[in-house]
C-alpha cells in the first residue's frame, strides 16, 4: 500500500426495548414462546385493525436521547415504510422518517490512546420489529412467526465520527450501558436485542471528500464487528488501490468465513415510499412529561464511579469493573447496604464472580444470585460459621440458583467443626499418619506445615477453620 | 291506521317491541322474508346470516322483555357495510381477494350496535374496497336501485342504501371517505350521515382512506340518524384518532326550530355540471328552511375545483399502503399456481383485486414514490390545510353549509363506468367534507322528473353534528314523509304534485318532485339558477 488511508465510519443501532408489550398492540414481549402464541389482529396485520402506540416506548425513547445529549422533537410523527415481504404482515413498517423523536446528540467515548472523543448522534427513531421468517428444508416451505412482530425498537443512527474499530466498539460499549442503566434494554448482541450495522468508507488521508460507503450487516459481536471492519477496510483499499471503484452496496458478513458479500446494490435499492401513518396521531411530547423523564433519569457510571470512590473506598479498579454492568452496581451497592462492609462484596465480585462469569460465559447483567444472599454468605464466614473454601463451593451453587447461603449450609451440613476435641483428635491421627512430614517440619521444613492442614482439613471434609487447624498442630508439634 | 310493520322507522319499530306489539323475532322475519323476496333484483347484500339473526333477536327479545335493553335500537334489524368487520360472519369488502375472510373480531361501531340490541342480518354490498361510487366495482354483482333498477344506487355504501330504500333493513351502517354515504342515500332517497372525523371508532373497519374514512348510519329519517349515531358513537381507546367526545347525545337535537340558524349556500357549488332539477329542489329546501326563519344567503367557499384532485392524491396514497397487506401470505385469495415469493404476489393482487382498486394502487403508489412525493402529496395535504382553513372561515359566518350531495341523480348502471374521471367529478361536492373532517347530512328532498330522489346535503363545522340534526329535522318536518321505493313492486314512483305544510305533516307517504308544481319562491329561485347558467355561458 503506496498511501495512507483514513477508515470513515458510522453505526445504525438497533435496541430492542424491555417493554412488557409491544409497540402498538397489548401482546406480551416475552422471548421463546411458541409461535405465533403471542399475536392478536394488529401485530399480524389483520384487516381493521389499528394501531395505538405504547406510552412506554416513547418514555425509553426519550430517556435514551436525553442520555445521549440528543434535542427531543416535541411533536414527533410515525411514518409508514412500505415494502412487501412475509415477515412484514401489513407489508409497510411503521417507523419514523420526517420527524423522528430525538436528533442532534452525541456521546462521548475514550479513544485508544485514552483521549476523549464525541461521536455525533444524527438521530433516534423509534419503530416495529418484523417477524421470523423460517425455512422447513424437510417441507420446502416457509413458515412465518409473528412473535415477534411489533416488538419495540429504537434505531440510534450515529455520524460518521469514527476511525477505527477500537472507536466503533468504545461508541458501543458505550451506548449499550447508558441504555442498560436506564433499563431501557438488556442490550445483547447474541440474541439480537442490540444490532448494529457498519457504514463504512475509506479515503486517503487528508482527504476533504467522503469516499463511497458500503453497509456490512448480520455483525452479531464485537468480535464479528471488529472482524468485518477490518475486512471490508482492506477490500475497499484493495478497490481502490487497482483502480477500481466502491459500489455503494449494502453487504452481509458471514463471520466463520471471514468475508462479506453483496446482497443489493444502490441501483435495486427499493423505493420505500414513506408518508406519515395516518392511523397514529402525531405524538405531542409536553414539557410536564420532558421534565419528568429528565427527573427520573437513573445515575449514570461516571457519577457512581466518582461516588463509589468517595463512599465505598474501594479500588479504582473494582470500581471500574462494577460499574461497567448495571446490574453487577446494583448489586454490589445493595449486598452493600445490607452488610456495611464494600471492600468484602467488592472482593467477591472481582473474584469469584467474574472467575465463573468467564467459566460459564455468563453476561454480567445475567447474574442470578441475590445481593441478600450475598450479604448473608459474607456473614457466615464473618461469623466462622464457614470457613473460606466452603464459601466459594457455596457461592457456586449460589451463583448457579440463587439458593440461601444459610440454609444451604445447614442442610449440606457444612458448618465449621468448632469442637476442639473431635479437631484435636483428627490432627493427632493426621501426624501419626505423616511422620515423614512431621520429621520435614522439625527438620526446619516450614512448608510441611501446609500438607499437613491441606491433610487435616481433607479429613475435616473441609469443615474446620484453617487457621485454627494451624494453630493446633503448631501446638501438637 | 295501523302501520305495517315493514314501513315502521327503527325508532318507531323498537318502541313497539318494547311496548308488546310487535316482537325483535317477527322484525326480523319480516326482513328476511323481504331479503327473500326482493334481493335477487337488488343485490343489497353479499352476505345474509339468517339464521344468526334469527337467534340473535330471540335472545334481544327475552333481554328486551326483562327489561335489560331499553334503548331506541332494541331489537332493531340492521344491515352492516360489507368492510367492517364481524366476528365469526364474512367480511369480503365486495372483493374476490376477501372471499373467505371470516374476522375473529367485530369493529367497535358494529358491537356498540350489538350491545345496543340491535339485530345483524347480513352484510351489505358496496364498491370494491369502498373505492367507487356506484357499487358497480364489486366482485359479487351490481347493486340496483330501488328506485329504478336500471340505476345505480350510489357508491361505496350502495348495499346499505339500497337496502334501507328497498325495506330490506330498518338501518344501516356505511363507512364515508368521500362522500361514500352521502351520495348513496341521495341516489336512494334515504338519509346518511358522516359524522366528525374520530366520532365513530375505526376498529374494525377495514381502511380505503384511513384519514378520511368515518362509519355512519345510513336511515329512514332523521331521527333514526340521530339515535344510530348517538348510538355508535364511541371514544374507543383501540383507535388512536377517536376523540372523546360528551356531546353525543344527538337525538337530544331533535327540534324543530330553525329560527336565527345561519345558512350559508356555497355559490362554487351551484355551478356548472349541476343538473337544473336537482338544483332547484336544493335551492327550494333552503327557500323552505328560510321561511322557518333561518338566515340564508350565498357565499364563495373557494377552492372548491381542487378538492378532487387533493382527495384522489390523499386517499389513493393511503389505499396504496392500506391494500399492502392483502399479500395472500395470511388470509385471502392466493394464486392456484406460482414460482416463487414475488410471482406469488403479483398474481395473487393482480387475480384478486379489481380493475378500479388496481387503478387506485397504482396512483397512490406513483404519488408517494420518490422524486414526486413533493409535487403531489405534499401538495395535497396543503390543499388539504387550505380546504379546511376555508371552511372555518365559512363557519365563522355560518352555522350551517347547504348544498347538493351530488350534481346528478342517480346514474343508469354502466354509465359510469367507461369514463373514470367523470365518476370521480361526481363527488365534488361531498369530498371536501371528508378533507376538513367535517359532518355532513344528506336527506331527501325530492325526486326528478324520472321519479329519482334528489339528496339535500347540510354540511356543519367539526362537532357540531347537532346543528345539522336540527335544520334536517326541521327540513323533513316542513317537507313532509318522503316516498317509498317501489320498484320492486312493479311500480316506479310517479310525482303527486307538491303538498302543502299541513298536509305533509300527515303520515301518507307523498312523493313529491321538483319539476311537480311550484310555489312562487321555489320558482322564482329556478329562474335565477336559469339566468345565472345563461350568464354564464355568455362569458
Amino acid at each position: 500500500m503506496s498511501k495512507q488511508y483514513e477508515t470513515v465510519i458510522g453505526l445504525e443501532v438497533h435496541v430492542e426495548l424491555a417493554t412488557k408489550t409491544k409497540i402498538f398492540c397489548g401482546c406480551s414481549t416475552a422471548f421463546g414462546a411458541a409461535p405465533n402464541t403471542q399475536t392478536c389482529p394488529v401485530c399480524t396485520g389483520m384487516p381493521g385493525s389499528l394501531p395505538v402506540l405504547n406510552k412506554q416506548v416513547l418514555e425509553y425513547a426519550i430517556a435514551v436521547g436525553l442520555a445521549t445529549n440528543c434535542e427531543i422533537t416535541r411533536y414527533a410523527k410515525f411514518d409508514r415504510k412500505n415494502y412487501f415481504y412475509p415477515d412484514n404482515p401489513q407489508n409497510y413498517q411503521i417507523s419514523q422518517l420526517y420527524l423522528p423523536i430525538c436528533r442532534n446528540g452525541s456521546v462521548e467515548i475514550e479513544t485508544e490512546e485514552g483521549g476523549a472523543k464525541k461521536v455525533g448522534i444524527h438521530e433516534i427513531h423509534m419503530e416495529e420489529d418484523a417477524g421470523k421468517l423460517i425455512h422447513d428444508e424437510w417441507e420446502d416451505c416457509s413458515l412465518v412467526d409473528y412473535n415477534r412482530s411489533g416488538v419495540p425498537l429504537i434505531e440510534i443512527v450515529s455520524e460518521p465520527d469514527m476511525r477505527s474499530a477500537g472507536e466503533v466498539i468504545a461508541y458501543l460499549e458505550k451506548l449499550r450501558l447508558l441504555i442498560q442503566y436506564l433499563g431501557a434494554s438488556d442490550c445483547k448482541l447474541q440474541e439480537g436485542s442490540m444490532r448494529a450495522d457498519v457504514n463504512l468508507s475509506v479515503r486517503e488521508a487528508g482527504a476533504a471528500q467522503f469516499g463511497t460507503r458500503t453497509e456490512m450487516k448480520n455483525l452479531n459481536s464485537f468480535k464479528a464487528i471488529s472482524r468485518a471492519i477490518a475486512g471490508e477496510t482492506e477490500r475497499q483499499i484493495d478497490l481502490i488501490e487497482s483502480g477500481q471503484k466502491v459500489v455503494q452496496e449494502t453487504r452481509r458478513w458471514d463471520d466463520a468465513k471471514g468475508e462479506s458479500y453483496a446482497m443489493r446494490s444502490k441501483e435495486d435499492a427499493q423505493d420505500y415510499r414513506y408518508f406519515p401513518d395516518p392511523d397514529l396521531v402525531p405524538v405531542a411530547v409536553s414539557d410536564e412529561m420532558l421534565e419528568r423523564i429528565r427527573a427520573s433519569q437513573p445515575e449514570f457510571r461516571n457519577e457512581k464511579r466518582r461516588r463509589y470512590k468517595e463512599e465505598f473506598g474501594i479500588p479504582d479498579y473494582d470500581i471500574e469493573i462494577i460499574t461497567q454492568s448495571k446490574h453487577m452496581a446494583d448489586l454490589f451497592e445493595a449486598a452493600t447496604a445490607i452488610c456495611g462492609q464494600p471492600k468484602k462484596v467488592s472482593n467477591w465480585l472481582m473474584g469469584e464472580t467474574l472467575r465463573l462469569m468467564k467459566e460459564k460465559e455468563t453476561d454480567a447483567q445475567d447474574l442470578r444470585f441475590s445481593p441478600e444472599h450475598l450479604a448473608k454468605l459474607i456473614a457466615l464466614v464473618d461469623a466462622k460459621v464457614i470457613n473460606g473454601q466452603v464459601a466459594k463451593e457455596v457461592f457456586e451453587i449460589m451463583f448457579e440458583e440463587d439458593v440461601d447461603p444459610e440454609r444451604y449450609v445447614e442442610e449440606k451440613g457444612l458448618k465449621t467443626v468448632n469442637d476442639e476435641g473431635a479437631l484435636r483428635k483428627t490432627i493427632a491421627e493426621v501426624i501419626a499418619a505423616n511422620p515423614q512430614s512431621v520429621e520435614d517440619y522439625r527438620n526446619g521444613k516450614e512448608k510441611a506445615i501446609g500438607f499437613l492442614v491441606g491433610q487435616t482439613m481433607k479429613a475435616m471434609k473441609g469443615k474446620a477453620d484453617p487457621a485454627e487447624v494451624n494453630r493446633i498442630l503448631l501446638t501438637q508439634l | 291506521m295501523r302501520i305495517a310493520i315493514t314501513d315502521r322507522t327503527a325508532v318507531e319499530l323498537s318502541a313497539a317491541i318494547r311496548a308488546g306489539q310487535t316482537t325483535a323475532v317477527e322484525a326480523a322475519e319480516a326482513m328476511l322474508a323481504r331479503i327473500e323476496e326482493q334481493d335477487k333484483l337488488y343485490n343489497c347484500y353479499v352476505t345474509v346470516d339468517g339464521e344468526g339473526a334469527l337467534s340473535q333477536a330471540r335472545a334481544v327479545q327475552e333481554r328486551i322483555e326483562a327489561g335489560e335493553l331499553t334503548g331506541p335500537l332494541a331489537g332493531v334489524p340492521v344491515a352492516i357495510k360489507d368492510n367492517l368487520c364481524t366476528e365469526g360472519m364474512l367480511t369480503t369488502c365486495s372483493s374476490k381477494m376477501l372471499g373467505n375472510f371470516v374476522p375473529t373480531y367485530t369493529a367497535e361501531a358494529v358491537a356498540n350496535l350489538r350491545r345496543a340490541g340491535a339485530v345483524v342480518l347480513g352484510k351489505t354490498n358496496m364498491d370494491e374496497f369502498a373505492m367507487g361510487s356506484t357499487t358497480e366495482t364489486s366482485a359479487y354483482g351490481v347493486t340496483r336501485n330501488p328506485w329504478n333498477p336500471d340505476h345505480v344506487p350510489g357508491g361505496s355504501s350502495g348495499g346499505s342504501a339500497a337496502a334501507v330504500a328497498a325495506g330490506e333493513c330498518y338501518f344501516a351502517l356505511g363507512s364515508d371517505t368521500g362522500g361514500s354515504i352521502r351520495q348513496p342515500a341521495a341516489y336512494c332517497g334515504t338519509v346518511g350521515m358522516k359524522p366528525t372525523y374520530g366520532t365513530v371508532s375505526r376498529y374494525g373497519l377495514v381502511a380505503y382512506g384511513s384519514s378520511l374514512d368515518q362509519i355512519g348510519p345510513l336511515t329512514k329519517d332523521v331521527t333514526d340518524c340521530a339515535a344510530v349515531l348517538e348510538t355508535i358513537a364511541s371514544y374507543d381507546k383501540k383507535d388512536s384518532t377517536s376523540i372523546q367526545r360528551q356531546d353525543t347525545d344527538f337525538t337530544s337535537a331533535l327540534v324543530e326550530d330553525v329560527q336565527g340558524l345561519r345558512i350559508g349556500i356555497p355559490g362554487d357549488y351551484l355551478g356548472e355540471g349541476l343538473d337544473t332539477q336537482v338544483k332547484a329542489a336544493v335551492l327550494q329546501a333552503a327557500e323552505d328552511l328560510a321561511r322557518r326563519g333561518a338566515l340564508v344567503e350565498r357565499f364563495d367557499l373557494s377552492l372548491v375545483e381542487y378538492a378532487i384532485p387533493a382527495y384522489y392524491t390523499i386517499a389513493a396514497a393511503e389505499a396504496s399502503s392500506n391494500l399492502e397487506r392483502f399479500d395472500g401470505i395470511k388470509y385471502g385469495y392466493r394464486t392456484k399456481e406460482y414460482a416463487g415469493l414475488h410471482p406469488m404476489y403479483k398474481k395473487s393482487r393482480s387475480e384478486g383485486f379489481g380493475e378500479e382498486v388496481k387503478r387506485r394502487i397504482m396512483l397512490g403508489s406513483f404519488v408517494l414514490s420518490s422524486g414526486y412525493y413533493d409535487a403531489y402529496y405534499l401538495k395535497a395535504l396543503r390543499v388539504k390545510a387550505l380546504i379546511k382553513k376555508a371552511f372555518d372561515e365559512a363557519f365563522a359566518k355560518y352555522d350551517v353549509i347547504l348544498g347538493p350531495v351530488a350534481p346528478t341523480t342517480a346514474p343508469k348502471l354502466g354509465a359510469s363506468l367507461t369514463d373514470p374521471i367523470r365518476m370521480y367529478l361526481g363527488d365534488i361536492y361531498t369530498i371536501a367534507v371528508n378533507l376538513a373532517g367535517l359532518p355532513g347530512i344528506s336527506l331527501p328532498c325530492g325526486v326528478d322528473e324520472s321519479g329519482l330522489p334528489i339528496g339535500l346535503q347540510l354540511i356543519g363545522d367539526c362537532f357540531q353534528e347537532k346543528k345539522l340534526i336540527r335544520a334536517a329535522y326541521t327540513y323533513e318536518k316542513i317537507r313532509g314523509p318522503f316516498g317509498k321505493a317501489t320498484a320492486a313492486e312493479g311500480r316506479t314512483t310517479k310525482a303527486e304534485g307538491r303538498t302543502t305544510e299541513a298536509e305533509s305533516r300527515t303520515t301518507e307517504a307523498v312523493s313529491r318532485t321538483a319539476a311537480g308544481g311550484w310555489t312562487e319562491t321555489g320558482q322564482r329561485v329556478l329562474q335565477e339558477a336559469g339566468q345565472e347558467q345563461e350568464g354564464h355561458r355568455h362569458e
